[in-house]
């Protein structure tokens, strides 16, 4: 069977997968966004109860494998009665996993913030939430970004995983083409390009736009 | 669902046995990849353009697609052009593959750092290009290479477990079959999670102790 015949055949399947692996990425991408600038933020407190709280999730979540803490979340939660839906473990999963990477980035980029920055909003006497907001975390934003690209990547390939607790995404779609048809070389390959597309042609322009859009609003071009 | 502790000492000695392997697994992977990230960084720099260009591409296109689907990809396409591999001998490859693009990142990084004057010398004192990597450059880009080259050595015992899913009995693949056999679940995947915490926390702390060293040994504080 040529290519040709075989894309024509099976390519809604890798539409509808890549679909499912698309939302899937928008979702825990929000919520590792939220959870790296909560934890992010809660590693810098002076207050040790809140530091500690944030140094136990993130040394969790980077020391165990997203492969154990998914089965962790999957097999036992339901023992626990906790049962959710494939795809909301998946997403929680990964949000979780990369929401802890994420939070070691934003303290990094928070702590790079030249001290001057610090020190003239301490001389104005601004309110801590407000030095935050509007000094701190836009140029904190402006240094994680290059950094933040990779972490998006690592993210869209992680959501990879999830087709091992059955969420039917684009390599789950792979796997059951390639134990139907036997034809690996382009099941498995035509999956590797589309994640390749997304991240090349997709992802990178998007965070280099983003890299001159904050360099631009910071006056810094 | 309680934790039953008569279980968990039955389980436990399987446990740490499958641990070794993933050990081992992670430790050939991590062999293969420091040998080809070398090559694939030394391959970047050539001046003949097209190889250049195709090992770079080569590189991103390995980092940016999921390493679950890599590794089904190498397991069942070698198949289908004659070469049966066993599922360790396509979960090494796989592994070596995907963290020697990484590596070789790191390699890259270390290299540059290297001052253009050492090029340059080499350069007027007629050394070979292999003379001019083996006793100038590379003795100067490995100290600053690693701590990157820590990170992924973290990075590629957490990503073991993906090996699971080609049948490697690692220590994910022993917790899935006692969680199958026993219907418990519970005891296995905590007990990979605790082993994954324990030993990413004493390899990172040991990383930045030889890291710290290596330092001192340069004279570069």
């Amino acid at each position: 069977m040529a290519y040709i015949s075989f894309i024509s055949e099976y390519g809604g399947r890798f539409i509808d997968g890549a679909l499912v692996t698309g939302l899937l990425f928008l979702c825990s991408l929000a919520l590792a966004t939220v959870l790296a600038h909560v934890f992010g933020l809660m590693l810098l407190s002076s207050q040790l109860a809140v530091k500690a709280a944030a140094v136990v999730y993130v040394e969790f979540f980077r020391g165990t494998s997203l492969l154990v803490q998914l089965f962790w979340l999957f097999f036992v939660l339901p023992l626990f009665g906790v049962t959710l839906d494939p795809f909301l473990t998946g997403f929680l999963a990964v949000g979780l996993n990369l929401g802890a990477y994420g939070a070691q980035l934003v303290r990094g980029a928070i702590q790079s913030v030249p001290r001057g920055q610090w020190e003239a909003s301490y001389a104005l006497s601004m309110p801590p939430a407000r030095r935050m907001r509007r000094i701190i975390i836009p140029q904190a934003l402006a240094i994680m970004l290059p950094a933040w690209g990779n972490l998006v990547i690592e993210l869209l390939k992680s959501t990879a995983l999830v087709a091992l607790i059955a969420v039917p995404d684009l390599m789950f779609e792979a796997r059951q083409l390639n134990n139907s048809t036997y034809l690996s070389t382009w099941t498995f390959g035509t999956a590797l390009v589309i994640y390749y597309i997304f991240a090349r042609f997709l992802i990178t322009p998007f965070m280099r736009l983003m890299e001159r859009v904050m360099a631009r609003r910071l006056g810094r071009t | 669902m309680q934790w039953n502790w008569e279980f968990t000492t039955e389980i436990l000695p399987r446990m740490l046995w499958a641990t070794l392997n993933t050990l081992m697994a992670a430790g050939i992977g991590y062999a293969i990849a420091a040998v080809l990230g070398l090559v694939l960084a030394v391959a970047q720099r050539t001046p003949f353009r097209p190889l250049t260009l195709t090992i770079r591409e080569m590189v991103e296109f390995l980092r940016s697609t999921p390493l679950v689907l890599q590794i089904f990809f190498v397991y069942f396409v070698g198949p289908e052009y004659g070469i049966s591999l066993s599922p360790w001998v396509a979960g090494m490859i796989a592994i070596g593959l995907h963290y020697a693009a990484y590596l070789s990142e790191v390699y890259r990084g270390g290299m540059e750092a290297v001052p253009k004057g050492q090029w340059e010398a080499c350069t007027a004192i007629n050394l070979s290009t292999v003379q001019t990597y083996r006793r100038v450059i590379l003795p100067q880009a490995l100290p600053p290479s690693v701590a990157g080259m820590g990170n992924y050595l973290v990075g590629i015992f957490k990503d073991t477990p993906m090996l699971s899913v080609i049948g490697v009995a690692e220590l994910m693949q022993t917790a899935n079959a006692i969680g199958g056999q026993n219907y418990r679940y519970l005891e296995p995947y905590t007990i990979v999670g605790i082993i994954f915490l324990v030993i990413s926390l004493v390899s990172a702390s040991a990383i930045r102790g030889f890291e710290a060293w290596v330092r001192r040994k340069l004279g570069m504080y």
